[in-house]
C-alpha cells in the first residue's frame, strides 16, 4: 500500500463535476462539525466555501490556538549545494540554467552555521539543488557533525532517496524530512519535469512515507501552487498527510503551501492562486488536520504573512537566503527563487511579538 | 485547616500546577504564575536552551517555584531518558514529568513506555511524575516504580474538553496510593473544581490559562476553583449519595 493506491482512487473521481455540486448546505454542516472528513474538506475547498471565509478563519483561529498556543517557531533554510540534475521548468537551479555551480566545503558550513547561530535560531533546513553525487549520504553526515555543534534540530529537503539512506541519516542526528510533491497530476508532473530523475513521480510521491519508515520525527509535505488547479491539489495534499499521519502516528506530518515566485528560468505560473486562494486552502486544511504544522515561507511578502498569522500557521522561515553560502558572504551567486519577506530574524521576532506570538526559537533537543 | 499535599518530602500549600506553553509572552505568563499561586510549574526541556545563553523560560520563572521539567516531545522510554538526564545536566532539578507520546493526532501518552522510563529514572534518584493514560493496572505499575505521583489525563492534551475520563479517574483516586494529579483536559475552571471534589489531590493546567484572553485573571479564577473544589471534597461532599433518605423509606415496616 503507498499513497499512489489512494491517489489512483481519486483520480478516477470526477472531482470538477463534484466541487460544482457542492451546495452551500455542505459547508455548513462541515463548519459545525467537530472533526470533519474527507468529504467535508472538499466542501471547504469548493468555491460555495467562499462566502464563509470569515467563519472558516474563526474556527482555524480558534483550532490553531488550542492545539499550538500563541506561539510560531523560527527557523531559516541552509542551503549548501546549487548542484542539481534535474530539469524542472519552474526552478533556478535547473541542470539547463548556466550558472558556477558550487557546494559548500566544511569550513564554508562552518562559517554559515556561525552566521545563523548568531541570530539566535537553533532549527534549521539543510536545502541542495537535487544531485545523489553532491549531496550525498557521506557529505550530509559530515554536515551533521559541524552542524549539531550550533543547532538543536536539523531538517533536510533535498533529493529523495531510500529507506535505508535516511535511515543512516537519521543516526547522524537529521530530524525532519521535507519533500514537496510539486504536483500531484501525474501527466503535469512529467511536462513540468523533463530530466532527471525526478521524472519518476511514483517514487517522490513515497518519499515521505520512505521519511516516516526510516524514523524521521517529522514529515513535512506540500504541492507547489501554481502549477495545477489549487483547489485539487490541496485536497490531494490533505488527503496524503491524512494516509501519512494515520500509517505513522509518532511522526508529526506537516504541511506548507507554497506559491510559485519568478525565478530566472521566467516560468510563468500557469495557474494563479490569489491571497484569497491561498487563505481557503490553509483555513480548510487547518480545520481537517487540527493538530498538523503549517509552514509559511519568505516567498510570501511581509504583509500577507502577518495576515495570516492567526489563520493557521505555527511556523515562519526567516531571513532566509536562498543562495549557497549566502549568510556569511551576501551579495553572492545565483538563489533559488526570490524571497519577499527580507525581514532579520530580530525583527520577525519582534514582528510576531507585537500580534501576540511568542517566538519560539527552540522546539526539540537533539538527543 | 492543615491542608496541604507533600511531594517528595516538600510541602505544597496550592494543589494547582501550571504549565509554561503556549503563552504568548513571558510576561504576562510569569505575572499569571504568581497570580495562580501555583507552587509547581512544569517546563518542556526541549525548548529550553540548555547551552545557557537564553534560558528562554527559567528566568521568568518566580524562585519560590519548584520546576518539574517535562520529557515532551519523547517517543520512547529511552529518549525520556535522556531528556531527563539533559534537564538535570542543566540544573533544573530532579523532578521530572514523563512525557511519552508516539501519536501525534490525539498525543495520548504510551503507557508501557511510561512505565519503563519511570522505573529507570527512580531507580536512579529522580523524583518521577509520569503523566498516564488513565489505567489502573498501569497507575499500580507506576505506584510499585516508585512514581512519586500519578498523573492521569482528563481529556486529549490541549482539548479543553474536561474530565472525560471521570469514571476511570475515579477509580484511580480511590485505589491508588500515591496523590492523584488530573493533568490534561482540563478547559475550565469548574472542571478544575469538579475533579477536586471528585477527590484529585491536585490538577495540572496549561491551555486554559496560557491561551485566555487574560491569562493572568484566569490564572486566578483556577486557584480559587482549585480550593473550592478542595474545600467541598474535605468537608464531605458526596455523603448525601452514599446515605439514602427517602422521604418514603421502603423499609420502615421492618421497624414498625
Amino acid at each position: 500500500m503507498s499513497f499512489y493506491n489512494v491517489l489512483e482512487k481519486v483520480n478516477q473521481l470526477p472531482l470538477e463535476d463534484m466541487m460544482e455540486n457542492v451546495t452551500h448546505q455542505d459547508v455548513e454542516r462541515a463548519l459545525q462539525k467537530d472533526r470533519i472528513n474527507e468529504e467535508d474538506y472538499f466542501a471547504l475547498l469548493s468555491p460555495k466555501a467562499e462566502p464563509y471565509l470569515e467563519e472558516m478563519a474563526q474556527k482555524a483561529h480558534q483550532l490553531t490556538v488550542q492545539h499550538f498556543g500563541n506561539t510560531m517557531q523560527i527557523f531559516l533554510p541552509l542551503y549548501v549545494s546549487d548542484y542539481c540534475v534535474n530539469t524542472c521548468k519552474y526552478c533556478s537551479f535547473s541542470v539547463d540554467n548556466d550558472f558556477p555551480r558550487r557546494i559548500l566545503t566544511m569550513t564554508e558550513l562552518e562559517e554559515e552555521a556561525k552566521v545563523i547561530a548568531d541570530m539566535g535560531v537553533e532549527h534549521i533546513i539543510i536545502l541542495s539543488g537535487e544531485s545523489m553525487m553532491h549531496s550525498s549520504v557521506k557529505y550530509l553526515k559530515q554536515c551533521m557533525k559541524v552542524l549539531k555543534k550550533y543547532f538543536s534540530s536539523v531538517g533536510l529537503e533535498i533529493q529523495p532517496m531510500d529507506t535505508e539512506q535516511y535511515v543512516e541519516i537519521v543516526e547522524s542526528g537529521v530530524d525532519n524530512l521535507t519533500v514537496y510533491q510539486e504536483v500531484y497530476d501525474e501527466e503535469i508532473y512529467r511536462e513540468l519535469h523533463t530530466k532527471g530523475p525526478k521524472r519518476f513521480f511514483k517514487y517522490r510521491l513515497d518519499t515521505p512515507e520512505r521519511g516516516c519508515e526510516a524514523g524521521m520525527r517529522a514529515v513535512s509535505i506540500a504541492a507547489l501552487l501554481g502549477l495545477n488547479d489549487w483547489r485539487r491539489e490541496s485536497y490531494i495534499t490533505g488527503l496524503h498527510a491524512q494516509y501519512l499521519q494515520q500509517k505513522y502516528l509518532d511522526v508529526e506530518v506537516g504541511v506548507a503551501f507554497p506559491r510559485i515566485q519568478p525565478n530566472a528560468g521566467s516560468f510563468q505560473p500557469r495557474v494563479e492562486v490569489t491571497d484569497q486562494n491561498l487563505v481557503q486552502a490553509m483555513l480548510a486544511y487547518r480545520i481537517f488536520q487540527p493538530h498538523s504544522g503549517i509552514t509559511v515561507s519568505t516567498r510570501e511578502s511581509p504583509k500577507f504573512r502577518e495576515q495570516i498569522l492567526p489563520l493557521g500557521p505555527t511556523k515562519m522561515s526567516a531571513a532566509s537566503s536562498t543562495v549557497v553560502g549566502g549568510y556569511s558572504e551576501p551579495d553572492n551567486t545565483q538563489s533559488q527563487f526570490e524571497i519577499s519577506d527580507e525581514r532579520s530574524v530580530d525583527e520577525v521576532k519582534r514582528m510576531l511579538l507585537t500580534y501576540g506570538y511568542q517566538p519560539i526559537m527552540k522546539d526539540w533537543q537533539l538527543i | 485547616m492543615q491542608d496541604s499535599l507533600v511531594i517528595a518530602g516538600k510541602e505544597l500549600n496550592s494543589r494547582l500546577f501550571v504549565g509554561t506553553g503556549k503563552f504568548a509572552d513571558h510576561s504576562k505568563m510569569k505575572e499569571a504564575l504568581q497570580q495562580s499561586r501555583s507552587e509547581v510549574v512544569t517546563v518542556a526541556v526541549r525548548r529550553v536552551d540548555l547551552s545557557g545563553s537564553d534560558q528562554y523560560i527559567l528566568n521568568d520563572i518566580p524562585d519560590y517555584m519548584t520546576l518539574m521539567p517535562n520529557t515532551s516531545g519523547a517517543r520512547s522510554a529511552e529518549e525520556a531518558i535522556r531528556i531527563a538526564h539533559l534537564a538535570k545536566a542543566a540544573g533544573m532539578g530532579n523532578w521530572i514529568k514523563i512525557e511519552v507520546i508516539s501519536d501525534s493526532k490525539y498525543l495520548l501518552p504510551d503507557n508501557e513506555e511510561t512505565i519503563k522510563a519511570t522505573e529507570a529514572l527512580v531507580e536512579e534518584g529522580f523524583v518521577v511524575l509520569p503523566y498516564m493514560s488513565p489505567d489502573l493496572m498501569a497507575a499500580k505499575r507506576l505506584e510499585e516504580a516508585g512514581a512519586a505521583t500519578v498523573m492521569p489525563l482528563g481529556s486529549p492534551i490541549g482539548s479543553n474538553r474536561g474530565i472525560r475520563m471521570k469514571e476511570m479517574i475515579q477509580i484511580m483516586i480511590d485505589e491508588i496510593n500515591v496523590p492523584i494529579v488530573v493533568d490534561a483536559g482540563i478547559g475550565r475552571p469548574s472542571e478544575a473544581a469538579e475533579a477536586m471534589e471528585m477527590g484529585a489531590d491536585a490538577v495540572l493546567v496549561n491551555t486554559a490559562i496560557a491561551t485566555a484572553k487574560d491569562p493572568v485573571e484566569m490564572a486566578r479564577a483556577f486557584d480559587l476553583a482549585v480550593q473550592a473544589g478542595r474545600s467541598a471534597y474535605i468537608s464531605g461532599l458526596g455523603a448525601s449519595l452514599t446515605k439514602a433518605n427517602a422521604s418514603s423509606p421502603l423499609t420502615g415496616f421492618l421497624h414498625s
